[in-house]
């Protein structure tokens, strides 16, 4: 039985846990663009943003 | 169909006129595509999809620097300044990027992320207050409008309440989930032999985690219980409460004399189901408004005021004062009832009368706000603002309009009424019976009682109701119908009666040609039309198809266009303005509005249009006929054009000439003689009526007052969506009764056992779940049948098809 007065805290930590971490995404605003959140990860401006620094480097030389 | 060149940059056809041609269709596009260029952001084109729902990205030609982005910004301590933008002109994700990407290559801009589902900017950056014109101006130059909003304001009741739902129902699954594990155990040991100590320990823990989590994610239920108790009234959250409340004290009681039934599991196992259920019919509400919404802001535009010294500046309509000079430019929604000073131009006044073809204004004639200007820009001084211009007295009539309607009580609290009491009476002869009759303790008496109220406590019942709502509404948002109001479909199911507008709702509100004219002239004409912006001018070129604008060519707002021709000035435009005497008719006798062209040497042709049914009125029409319903057509336009309409469609009940204040008595008297209708309509002159009627649809092109008025917005230009509502809201109505019935059959076998004593915990626990999975399960057939939608609707009937192909 003993190791019910561990495990049970254990898990009641847990899941606590969990909730706080759900609470705290639906605080900080992770729920408000779910369409855009989707999206977003299809932005690669890598390319576009390198283009744009080197340009940036040339104007400044000149 | 045409192979008009499209703008490189919005995507629209490009007329000859254009000064930015071929490949622009004006400056401005033109000066956007450069900039892009130079920015490195041309794979911007590359991956966009065009939405074509969502106004063309053209940039606006007067930049609207102007607008003071100043008012609604807010600094924080450390100096950076805040501001929240509504956007329109939002297509794709690309449009996102393109928008964070042009604010983010300005310096001074720490942050700027665009909402792609409110469509809302959330700009942040450092330095003046007064930068943001210039941060700003390159999204302005790609064509997306700004308009600033304060998020308090528009933070509505609805979202944070959604968001306090999804709280309690977290905090809900957490606690049914653990305390369902703690109950599992005691269930298993209650058969293989558990130690009372265990067994009470883990009531204890129960106890532990699922008072504090009732307590919190119960609060929207027993606020609104108590709100309907101080009300007089009962609703489903009474019993609700009241259930969840006796079972968790009777529990606790239990657990502290170390007996054996706790129903923590069954208590809190309830909550997290019907806050499901809430969550779930909020949000699809939520989304159905907030796309609404969306469409209103597109309307919602500032109006440019001229002061004595000839500053423009942008103001919001409802700050305007009589005496002001506003201009509107041309193709823009006037925003104020006034006087017109200075130009002449065509105004479409169909929003607030029903008539489809413009009506010609110039200096001395007044004009509403509501109505598009056309042609060419116009000076207007305010007449009247506030309370004292026509739309406000048609708001006034709307609002009194819908008390009515606020009277209407949903069927779940229908169900409450009758149920509640009941309930609260069995429990009560339940403890009567065991106290007096039964010669038991009056302690193992009441615990008999509420065992009846915790079996009868009405999750399921609770459920039919949202569960089928929230698919049936989301089932109609895919299908462009957004359903506003909670208890529309409700009443939809009631109605026998139709009523049409006219203009915009049975037609399309865009003339087509309706005569048969010489090729030739057609071709010419067109070509000439092709330069201008009036309706009857887009008629003539989309009948034409293929046309290369001609160039040199002038309009005279309201009268007509002259170009110049090889053999000397070609008019297109009214009778009087082609100089044809008025005897001299062609061998066409169709009425309605005409267009003439003049040319020198050569017979004058005619062409006349007509307000054209949409694609698949006729099959609508057909379809809820051939279903009984009894349909009235309601226009302000004149009686040959609407009795034309009226003869084309079989209909054969119709009055024109009704005036926003008949339309709303007529619908009224209907209903007084005890008949249920369904409004359809869009003008402005239709608010009141579709206020008053018992159901009301508008279409999302219908003016933002219409759209508020009414319960169902539909999108896109199929009228079957009238039918496509009718459908859905019969089959969820059915479907609604089934889920009552399921609850009540449940409930006939569980209440016995509850009042004879019988019930444990884990039978109440399996009952009600099952109980509830079998409700959503019913509801779930509703998203099952909806691959066969109507074969109605989509039917175009060849004479229309080919009518529009002419």
């Amino acid at each position: 039985m003993s190791n019910l007065l561990l495990l049970i805290p254990i898990a009641l930590f847990l899941g606590l846990l969990g909730l706080g971490a759900f609470l705290w995404s639906l605080r900080s605003g992770q729920f408000d663009d779910m369409e855009g959140a989707a999206n977003r990860i299809l932005f690669d401006d890598d390319d576009e943003a390198l283009a744009h620094k080197s340009k940036k480097l040339k104007k400044n030389d000149s | 169909m045409t192979q008009t060149a499209l703008c490189r940059h919005c995507q629209e056809p490009v007329t000859a006129a254009s000064p930015a041609g071929p490949d622009f269709c004006c400056s401005g596009c033109a000066g956007a595509y450069e900039l892009l260029g130079e920015l490195g952001l041309s794979s911007y084109y590359k991956r966009r999809a065009i939405d074509p729902k969502i106004r063309a990205l053209r940039p606006d030609e007067e930049p609207v620097g102007s607008l003071d982005f100043t008012e609604l910004t807010s600094t924080d301590n450390e100096g950076t300044h805040h501001l929240n933008l509504m956007v329109d002109g939002i297509h794709c994700a690309a449009c996102v990027w393109l928008i964070e990407t042009l604010l983010q290559r300005n310096e001074a801009v720490i942050k700027a992320r665009v909402n792609m589902t409110t469509r809302r900017l959330r700009l942040s950056w450092q330095g003046d207050k007064s930068d943001i014109g210039a941060i700003v101006a390159p999204v302005l130059q790609m064509g997306y409008r700004l308009i600033p909003f304060d998020p308090a304001a528009l933070e509505q009741a609805t979202v944070s309440r959604n968001k306090e739902l999804l709280r309690c129902l977290a905090v809900a699954g957490f606690a049914a989930g653990n305390v369902m594990l703690l109950s599992v155990s005691v269930w298993a040991g209650y058969f293989q032999g558990m130690g009372g100590a265990t067994r009470d320990l883990f009531h204890w823990l129960s106890a532990l985690i699922a008072l504090p989590a009732a307590a919190y994610a119960g609060m929207p239920f027993y606020r609104s219980a108590i709100g309907a108790i101080r009300n007089r009234r009962v609703n489903m959250d009474v019993p609700i409460s009241l259930g969840v409340i006796l079972a968790l004290g009777m529990s606790l009681a239990q657990t502290i004399r170390s007996e054996p039934h706790a129903y923590f599991d069954s208590a809190i196992t309830l909550l997290f189901f019907l806050l499901i259920g809430r969550y779930l019919d909020g949000r699809a509400r939520g989304q159905a408004r907030s796309a609404a919404e969306h469409l209103l802001s597109l309307n919602a535009r500032s109006i440019t005021v001229i002061d004595d010294d000839g500053t423009r500046r942008l103001i919001a309509p409802h700050k305007a004062e009589p005496g002001m000079v506003v201009l509107a430019a041309a193709g823009e929604r006037i925003g104020i009832d006034g006087e017109v000073i200075d130009g002449q131009s065509d105004i479409d006044t169909s929003v607030i009368t029903g008539e489809s073809i413009p009506v010609l204004t110039r200096p001395g004639k007044t004009v509403f706000a509501g109505t598009t200007n056309i042609s060419a820009p116009l000076r207007i001084r305010v007449t009247a603002t506030g309370g004292n211009t026509l739309l406000s007295e048609i708001v006034r009539l709307m609002e009194n309009a819908e008390q009515g309607r606020a009277k209407y009580v949903a069927i779940a609290d229908r169900v409450a009424k009758s149920y509640a009491p009941v309930v609260h009476f069995l429990s009560l002869a339940t403890f009567a019976g065991w106290w007096l009759i039964g010669g038991l303790p009056w302690q193992d008496a009441l615990m008999n009682a509420i065992a009846v109220l915790i079996i009868t406590c009405p999750c399921a019942l609770a459920l039919a109701v949202p569960v089928v709502q929230v698919i049936a509404t989301g089932r109609l948002l895919r299908a462009g119908i957004l359903v506003k109001s909670a208890t529309a479909l409700e009443r939809l199911t009631k109605i026998t009666g139709i009523i049409f507008d006219k203009t915009g709702t049975l037609t399309t509100g865009k003339p087509e040609l309706v005569s048969q004219t010489d090729p030739d002239a057609l071709e010419l004409a067109a070509q000439i039309a092709a330069n201008s912006n009036h309706p009857l001018s887009r008629a003539l070129v989309r009948a034409a198809g293929n046309v290369t604008p001609c160039p040199n060519v002038t309009e005279q707002p309201g009268l007509g266009l002259t170009a110049q021709g090889p053999s000397g000035p070609v008019l297109l435009g009214s009778r009087t303005f082609c100089n044809i005497a008025e005897n001299a008719d062609l061998p066409s006798d169709i009425a309605g509005p005409e267009l003439w062209l003049a040319e020198p040497g050569k017979s004058p042709a005619r062409f006349v249009f007509r307000d054209t049914p949409r694609n698949d009125a006729d099959s609508v029409i057909e379809t809820l006929r051939a279903r009984g319903f009894d349909m009235t057509l309601l226009s302000g336009d004149r009686s040959t054009t609407v009795r034309q309409l009226a003869e084309t469609l079989g209909l054969r009940d119709w009055h024109a000439r009704m005036s926003p204040t008949d339309k709303a008595a007529f619908v009224q008297a209907r209903a007084d003689h005890g008949k249920h209708d369904l409004m359809v309509g869009d003008g402005i002159n239709d608010a009141p009526a579709l206020a008053c009627a018992h159901a009301s649809m508008s279409p999302a092109t219908a003016a933002e007052i219409s759209q508020n008025a009414a319960d169902i917005v539909f999108q896109g230009d199929r009228l079957g969506a009238v039918i496509e509502a009718i459908d859905v809201a019969r089959k969820a109505d059915r479907l609604v009764r089934q889920n009552f019935a399921l609850s009540f059959a449940y409930n006939l076998i569980t209440i016995p056992l509850a009042v004879s004593g019988f019930v444990t915990p884990l039978i109440a626990a399996i009952a009600m779940s099952s109980s509830s999975l079998i409700v959503i399960a019913n509801a779930l057939r509703l998203h099952a049948k909806s691959s066969k939608p109507d074969d109605h609707g989509f039917k175009v009937h060849p004479q229309t098809s080919q009518q529009a192909g002419a």
